[in-house]
């Protein structure tokens, strides 16, 4: 009974484990690419702007890694899906930082995920940075080394920005809130009961809405009533339609400004062309087809035909220049310590962007790179977000 | 005055479509004691199948709807033989979690098949609008209660004049006696599933217009639509529809009234006080249990 004995199923599996880590064992070395991580919606409502994030994100890792990369390493995108879940993000946030080893994380577009990631970013030493979730207190968190910055509008100086436009353009007195029943409503309730008391002006009521709700005429007759006499609006493209419709078969014509919300999606061809009256902020737009990061998307991801399939290219140039400065503070840190990292961001300088050239962006005082100055007034004209005219 | 009359209007038309959609729990839950927790994906589905057909396929709405209601039909034969027959067959309750990850299941795959970008279904219906006491209303608000109460009625007039509509009738108050009397009982509970998800399907066709189609655009219609069926008492048509309305119009009346704060603690908490006065809803009537 000594006939040789065959391959046994577990041998097999014994040898393949071993070839499993031996091919696992360079992917850790220290001259493979340094690896950042992406937390946003990829799925769900918000889909769309995961999408954005990723498109920025690509296209600026491809001018990088073209340039001969970082630390002479290429950069590479390991992206999770939150599903707009805070629990997730948080989840997805840790497996980057501890399995996957990312050197910082980037955000996605939903407040309460990134307030989420925060504490946790903070406590791990990763620095993390927001393109596109406008919550005023995930860069404003309180902690004393700050690992959070933010290439995006802060809600703060979003709410200043769209009173400011009310009370200038159109003489409003005593405006109206309509808010999505969310921490990003309540976000931007905060800031503009404080722009509208700066001004010592009051307030014609703050209304609330679901993002599925189907009519919002009960909300909107109550801030009528009331005298409202100018409009806020912060909710996402679909529950904004909404407002706008519940407004259309009101037939009251009231001047409306918005938070970026209508931005992302078809906004005139769900609410119709009443849509184009909605007065909303950005922070980048493409107005040129000829645009050189228009021209790469379009190289990049063939689906894109036309300006309008982009909506919104906000959250693509926050994503790349997001990219561009955190790859510029690698490169100035010398290391992928993550508070090597940290450090570097505030001495970042003449970081060519497609927002603009950013010098000194961040300070320990100030971790958002985008102030008022770079925000635009925009509308809807044919499917397309144009500049407000002046 | 205004404000009263925007409640009114607003609520019934909300009502109608809660009711309709309703409607489909309370057929199902007569026939075989069960529901189809995917409800509110079945609206979804109709209007998504119609938004296909009429916007890229470029159907008419004459041939493009017939076909989404249809497919609505066929996802609810599935739904009944995939998720809620090999359960029920063992007498397992595990339908009920089944049927609520078909939902899951079937918003993800529209989620990635139809895009994830909200899209608008044109109607002329909501082109213009007509005022009616000082507050405006589309004329596709109109339609829905007018098409629910239709077919509520049509329903009725179904079940007691026709034959498969007795017998679904026969099945309802004892199945076994009536697979006795040769009813084709696995069928009619089939039929049920079918007719069920349909009138999800009307509901997704009529809200679109009013609304935007995109993949979790039934998920509140449902859960607002299961409320409703328990609060109608899930045994008689005409109960759900009317709990549709009042349901529809506490909850314009309370936004309305005491703000949109208020909706959702009030609405169910009143929801609550009704079911404990009530355990068999408004309109409901206690099920015989024989021992």
């Amino acid at each position: 009974m000594n006939a040789r004995r065959p391959l046994s199923r577990r041998t097999i599996l014994a040898a393949a484990a071993a070839l499993g880590l031996a091919s696992a064992v360079p992917a850790a070395a220290d001259d493979g690419p340094i690896k950042i991580g992406l937390v946003a919606a990829l799925s769900g409502q918000s889909a769309k702007s995961g999408e954005a994030i990723t498109r920025g994100i690509v296209l600026a890792l491809d001018k990088i890694n073209g340039a001969g990369g970082v630390l002479g390493r290429p950069l590479e995108l390991v992206s999770r899906d939150d599903e707009s879940n805070p629990g997730k993000g948080l989840v997805a946030a840790r497996e980057l930082v501890q399995r996957q080893e990312v050197v910082a994380l980037l955000g996605g577009l939903d407040t309460p995920v990134s307030l989420a990631i925060v504490p946790f970013a903070n406590d791990a030493k990763v620095p993390f940075i927001g393109p596109w979730a406008a919550g005023t207190p995930i860069t404003k968190n309180g902690a004393e080394e700050n690992y959070v910055f933010r290439v995006s509008a802060v809600d703060e100086i979003v709410d200043e920005a769209i009173t400011e436009y009310l009370v200038t353009k159109y003489g409003a007195k005593k405006p109206g809130m309509i808010l999505i029943n969310n921490p990003w409503g309540e976000s931007n309730e905060k800031g503009l009961l404080k722009a509208l008391e700066a001004r010592g002006m009051e307030h014609a009521g703050i209304e609330k809405f679901e993002s599925n709700d189907v009519d919002v005429t009960p909300q909107l007759t109550r801030l009528k009533e009331n005298g409202a006499d100018g409009l806020f609006m912060v909710a996402n493209v679909a529950p904004s339609a909404q407002v706008v419709k519940s407004l259309d078969k009101m037939g009251w014509d009231v001047p409306i400004a918005s938070h970026w919300g209508p931005a992302g999606g078809r906004f005139t061809e769900l609410a119709g062309p009443s849509g184009e009256k909605v007065h909303f902020i950005q922070t980048f737009l493409f107005t040129d087809p000829s645009h050189p990061l228009f021209v790469d998307l379009q190289a990049k991801f063939p689906e894109i035909e036309t300006l309008a399939d982009v909506t919104p290219a906000t959250g693509i140039a926050n994503a790349y220049d997001a990219t561009l400065l955190l790859a510029a503070a690698i490169e100035l840190a010398g290391s992928t310590d993550g508070p090597a990292i940290r450090e570097a961001m505030y001495r970042i300088k003449g970081v060519e962007g497609v927002i603009k050239t950013y010098d000194t962006p961040f300070t320990p005082d100030n971790q958002d790179a985008l102030g008022p100055n770079d925000y635009v007034l925009s509308q809807f004209v044919d499917g397309q977000i144009i500049p407000l005219k002046d | 005055m205004t404000l009263l009359t925007t409640a009114l209007v607003t609520g019934l038309g909300l009502g109608a479509m809660y009711g309709l959609i309703a409607l489909g729990f309370q057929i199902t839950y007569s026939v075989c004691s069960r529901v189809n927790f995917a409800q509110g994906s079945m609206v979804m589905l109709g209007a998504v199948l119609g938004y296909v057909l009429t916007q890229r396929a470029g159907l008419s709405v004459i041939v493009a709807y017939p076909l989404a209601l249809a497919g609505c039909g066929v996802m609810g034969l599935i739904v009944e033989y995939l998720l809620i027959r090999p359960f029920a067959v063992r007498g397992s309750e595990a339908w009920l979690m089944a049927t609520v990850a078909g939902g899951i299941l079937l918003d993800n795959a529209v989620l990635f098949t139809f895009g994830n970008e909200p899209r608008s279904l044109p109607s002329p219906l909501v082109g213009s609008t007509w005022q009616i006491f000082g507050t405006g209303v589309y004329p596709q608000q109109l339609l829905i209660p007018v098409v629910a109460v239709g077919l509520a009625v049509a329903l009725q007039i179904l079940f007691r004049r026709t034959r498969q509509g007795r017998a679904l009738l026969a099945v309802m108050q004892n199945p076994e006696a009536a697979r006795l009397m040769g009813i084709n009982t696995t069928a009619m509970i089939a039929g049920a599933f079918a007719l069920s998800a349909m009138l999800a399907g009307v509901a997704g066709l009529l809200i679109a217009p009013l609304f935007s189609v995109h993949s979790d655009m039934g998920t509140l219609f449902g859960i607002k639509a299961f409320a409703v069926a328990i609060l109608g008492g899930m045994t008689s048509a005409s109960g759900v529809m009317l709990a549709g309305f009042l349901y529809g119009l506490v909850e314009a009346l309370v936004t309305t009234y005491l703000g949109s704060s208020y909706t959702y603690i009030v609405v169910f908490a009143l929801l609550i006080a009704v079911l404990a006065v009530r355990p068999n809803g408004l309109f409901g009537t206690a099920a015989l249990r024989k021992v």
